[in-house]
């Protein structure tokens, strides 16, 4: 049986690994490649880097480290963050990264989504979504959180997948670093939706939330990344308790 | 030596790094007369079907490939590619082995596609690939098109239906799932490859 996916995230800044709450507020971390070891070593599924400065500074993904990462750990990777064209997923994928995730590029130029895609399959782009709730909806916001795009989160959802996205990666950004939970509407909205794997990301404070997000909100992974860091769930015991409720994971 | 064959359609520098990991030695070529020398070879392959055919044949590697005397490890697309057909975008591939790949079908049923993540590996435990992995153990799969049961068949994997996760047909072995990517246990099926196969 195909198992649910565990995915630490490492926010990337500078070569460091960061964490904020609601996308600002950084707090240090650690250094990436050493946490991903761990992490590799805990049991993660995978794991995703994200260069969260990268869209707003203008900075590129830094692919020495993704060349460190890829050989340290035989788990696949995700590298997000400042790729903006298809050249750029080419080079994450060069450096060893398994998959690519675009966010702001995509929104800018959705046919970014295509280009990638035909270039190096489906199957290597993760299209990020970055979603806040206004009354009755879900909106797109867009520069690691900091541009609403009017988008709706839903139909955005639709024409990625139309355009050859093969997961998504969604985060609420009003339960990101909160630890109040995932929005677990918005995933089982979303995975009923569209047909690829969706990966959950935004909230996590609880081994609790983790199986909400996997039994409720249908995800096919849950990404989570300050409960990781700051050792307050292992993964192997956060794998354990999902496995006592019947969800099958990794051991 | 191991020969990494590259034609513009593979994970390479993954499965690289699983071999330096290894400390097996391994060369990256797409040229037939360098990929002669090669004690066994490697056969990545990720993406699209008419595009790696495509690349094959830019790389004159297509009829070489079918007369591979070495023990061979097709990965992901690299195994598919050994059968004489795909419906992704109706490609005819190698034709060393007799079958279809076929697009799991996310219609009729609840699954996503591409089917990616961890699954079981089911097998009967009689072929070296397999050696000290236990039937059922988890790697790492992510693709959209499966490989039909088929004589060759050694290792099965269920996802809405049952398909071909492993294969061996003579010299030619063939995984579906990425052992470059599946952490201990992939290391171990490589390393049976390179010392058991």
């Amino acid at each position: 049986m195909l198992t649910k996916r565990i995915i630490p995230c490492l926010d990337v800044k500078d070569g460091r690994t960061v964490k904020g709450t609601n996308f600002l507020q950084l707090r240090d971390a650690g250094d990436p490649v050493e946490l991903a070891a761990r992490y590799s070593d805990e049991g993660a599924d995978e794991l995703v880097f994200l260069d969260i400065s990268a869209t707003l500074e203008g900075r590129k993904t830094f692919l020495q480290m993704v060349e460190r990462v890829a050989a340290a750990l035989q788990i696949p990777f995700t590298v997000g963050g400042g790729i903006s064209t298809v050249d750029d997923v080419s080079r994450a994928l060069e450096a060893g990264a398994d998959k690519v995730s675009l966010n702001s590029a995509a929104i800018a130029r959705p046919s970014l989504v295509d280009e990638a895609g035909k270039r190096v399959g489906s199957q290597s782009i993760v299209v990020a979504i970055d979603v806040k709730r206004t009354k009755d909806s879900w909106t797109v916001w867009t520069k690691a959180g900091t541009e609403p795009t009017g988008r709706d989160a839903l139909l955005w959802a639709d024409e990625v997948f139309q355009r050859g996205a093969g997961e998504l990666l969604v985060t609420s950004m009003d339960r990101d670093g909160t630890t109040a939970g995932y929005d677990v509407e918005l995933l089982r909205t979303l995975s009923d939706r569209v047909s690829i794997p969706l990966i959950a990301s935004g909230g996590a404070g609880t081994q609790e939330h983790v199986r909400d997000a996997i039994l409720l909100g249908k995800a096919d992974a849950v990404l989570a990344a300050s409960i990781f860091h700051y050792n307050k769930i292992s993964i192997s015991e956060l794998k354990s308790f999902l496995h006592n409720n019947n969800i099958p994971v990794r051991l | 030596m191991i020969g990494i064959i590259e034609y513009g359609a593979g994970n390479i520098r993954s499965v690289s790094n699983a071999l330096n990991r290894l400390s097996v030695q391994h060369f990256i070529s797409n040229k037939h007369h360098e990929l002669n020398k090669a004690d066994k070879l490697i056969f990545p392959g990720v993406g699209e079907a008419r595009s790696a055919m495509d690349a094959l044949t830019r790389v004159g590697l297509t009829d070489w490939l079918k007369e591979v005397s070495v023990p061979f490890l097709g990965i992901c697309l690299g195994m598919q590619l050994l059968f004489d057909r795909t419906t992704e975008r109706s490609t005819d591939c190698l034709g060393l082995l007799i079958g279809t790949n076929e697009r799991f079908n996310s219609e009729q049923s609840v699954l996503k596609v591409p089917h990616m993540g961890w699954n079981q590996v089911q097998h009967k435990g009689n072929c070296s690939l397999f050696a000290g992995i236990a039937p059922g153990e988890l790697f790492y799969f992510v693709h959209s098109y499966y490989a039909p049961l088929v004589s060759a068949t050694i290792g099965t994997t269920d996802y809405g239906v049952q398909f071909t996760s492993a294969l061996q047909q003579k010299n030619y072995y063939g995984v579906q799932f990425h052992p470059e990517k599946s952490g201990r246990i992939g290391l171990q099926l490589l390393k049976n490859f390179v010392e058991l196969c």
